[in-house]
């Protein structure tokens, strides 16, 4: 199925929750409410036609600018060879969506890191801990407006220049 | 770590008093490849759960790419995987090319094909060799090693590194095939095509070593794929699906080659076994495909003239390639500027760590080496 007619379908089901679908990007994508994120997914992933069995990969993004961070799933079906690209908006002073665990295990680890490196929270998450960067580190790295810290456990962060 | 909701009560039938025991392995455990760290649960022998702790080798790979530009980054993706670098190096350069509509010249993506390949197998080797070793047996590894050194001196005449290469580029690879490379290969193929038999003679059908792998961690194909298990782990679940051949790229469409699955051979579908022989199987095909791309290679450029300073369109590309470890998604944001404003990379690594926790559980202690082994886990992969 080429992208637009999986958007069409998904539009047939689920029109509420879409917010645009753009068909001439890179990757043509659908933005998705965050609320029914769940349920859409589910959809993608149950329907014979579709079968989306596989969470390929998923990112955050932060746009400081726009104000938002930027979850991006990109889904395969390995039935059909198929591809989809699932975006979500959320804001960033209240980063949170659903978890999409329930569907694709995969997420399990792929939305800790997101909590990680951009402070989403992914509710209903079954084990949302750090993943990559120590328990009691302060902030998200990968987020744009990350200061890092002077020092971490009396460690300096700071290094002269090699090239003075 | 906190282990908060993963306590378990021990209760024995007979009524004799057993201890839950935790068990600190690794980060500096010399069968976990790399620093790793697993918090093993166990009753006796047998683990309730074994809980992968990573983090340890965190280099902020994905942030860095957003500070030194899309050419710069080049040298830092040969230590996402430093076991096989060339892979990562062409994931970089494949989605920046695509995020910026860059051509590669016919005779680079050849050259590019050649030198990934030989990474292939040598850190295919570098996998069988160190499971064998895992599970106790010291001589085939250093057989392996002795071959990946062969190769290493290969990609060496390359590009002159032997481990984290930069060889390739935007828009195609650095340097041309050295004099005589064609002769050189092919001598080394040669040889090494007898040695696969012979290490499979000598280990792979091995009757304690099957008995150790045979059985142990199975994992369905529904399972892998709900996990997102790439490469030889989910092939080894007798799925045949390749990124080379089923969403192919640069020039493997034109390449003949077999997709190796498990097969059950000694036992469950999908077990450590087939795990192993999938990659023992690979070897021989990427043999194949260097054979063929020396043959087939046209004369021409091998880089295209790209920007110094790359400012690709506003917008984001996704490309997926087959390293060593399995399908690698790249995906890169930009906008508009000199510098990738997101970079995002899923390697294969990743993947299979998330599934060891629900693998672990009613395993023997030691078949969680087996278990690591077979997933061929590279820690740096999985922390970037």
């Amino acid at each position: 199925m080429s992208p637009t007619e999986i958007h069409q379908k998904l539009q047939d089901q689920h029109n509420d929750a879409i917010e645009s679908f753009d068909a001439d990007a890179l990757d043509p994508f659908v933005l998705v409410k965050p609320d029914p994120i769940v349920e859409v997914c589910q959809f993608l992933h149950d329907d014979p036609d579709l079968a989306f069995d596989c969470l390929t990969n998923m990112s955050g993004v932060d746009f400081l600018k726009e104000r938002h961070i930027q979850v991006v799933l990109h889904l395969y079906s390995y039935a059909h060879r198929h591809m989809i690209v699932v975006k979500v908006n959320v804001s960033r002073e209240e980063p949170s969506m659903p978890s999409v665990e329930t569907v694709w295990k995969a997420a399990n680890w792929l939305e800790r890191e997101i909590y990680d490196l951009l402070g989403v929270i992914f509710t209903g998450h079954s084990d949302l801990r750090r993943l990559l960067m120590p328990e009691d580190w302060i902030g998200h790295p990968l987020r744009k407006d990350f200061v890092e810290p002077e020092e971490y456990h009396g460690i300096s962060t700071r290094r002269e220049s090699l090239l003075k | 770590m906190s282990l908060a909701g993963y306590e378990f009560e021990v209760q024995r039938d007979d009524g004799l008093a057993t201890e839950e025991m935790t068990l600190n392995m690794g980060p500096q455990h010399p069968s976990t490849h790399g620093v790793l760290r697993f918090v093993v649960k166990a009753d006796g022998e047998i683990m309730r759960t074994a809980l992968p702790d990573v983090g340890y080798l965190h280099r902020s790979i994905e942030k860095i790419s957003e500070k030194v530009g899309y050419h710069g980054f080049m040298p830092y993706t040969d230590r996402v995987d430093y076991v096989s670098a060339m892979q990562c190096n062409q994931g970089w350069a494949m989605v920046c090319e695509r995020a910026a509509g860059i051509e590669v010249p016919r005779r680079g993506e050849f050259c590019r094909v050649i030198a990934c390949e030989l990474g292939r197998i040598a850190s295919h080797l570098l996998s069988v060799g160190t499971m064998v070793m895992d599970i106790g047996g010291m001589t085939p590894f250093t057989h392996a090693l002795r071959e990946r050194e062969k190769v290493n001196n290969l990609l060496e005449d390359l590009c002159g590194a032997r481990l984290t290469f930069n060889y390739m580029r935007i828009g195609g690879v650095a340097w041309d095939l050295p004099p005589d490379y064609e002769e050189q290969v092919t001598a080394f193929l040669d040889q090494f095509e007898l040695f696969i038999a012979e290490y499979n003679d000598l280990i792979s059908y091995n009757k304690i070593y099957i008995e150790r792998l045979a059985n142990v961690a199975a994992v369905s194909k529904e399972e892998a794929i709900n996990y997102n298990l790439v490469g030889p782990n989910l092939r080894g679940c007798g799925f045949q699906y390749d990124v080379r051949r089923d969403e192919p790229y640069s020039i493997y469409p034109e390449l003949d080659f077999d997709v190796p699955v498990g097969t059950g051979e000694f036992g469950t579908l999908g077990d450590c076994f087939d795990r192993y022989m999938v990659r023992i199987k690979e070897l021989k095909e990427s043999c194949k495909m260097v054979r063929q791309c020396l043959n087939m290679i046209p004369e021409g450029p091998v880089l295209a003239k790209v920007a110094k300073k790359l400012k690709p369109p506003v917008g984001d590309a996704h490309v997926r390639v087959e390293a060593s470890r399995g399908d690698m998604g790249w995906y890169v944001v930009s906008d508009g500027s000199e510098f990738p404003y997101r970079t995002k990379i899923r390697t294969g690594s990743f993947s299979a760590m998330g599934i060891v926790e629900k693998l672990s559980r009613g395993l023997m202690l030691a078949d969680l080496i087996a278990l690591i082994a077979s997933l061929d886990v590279v820690a740096p992969e999985v922390d970037r």
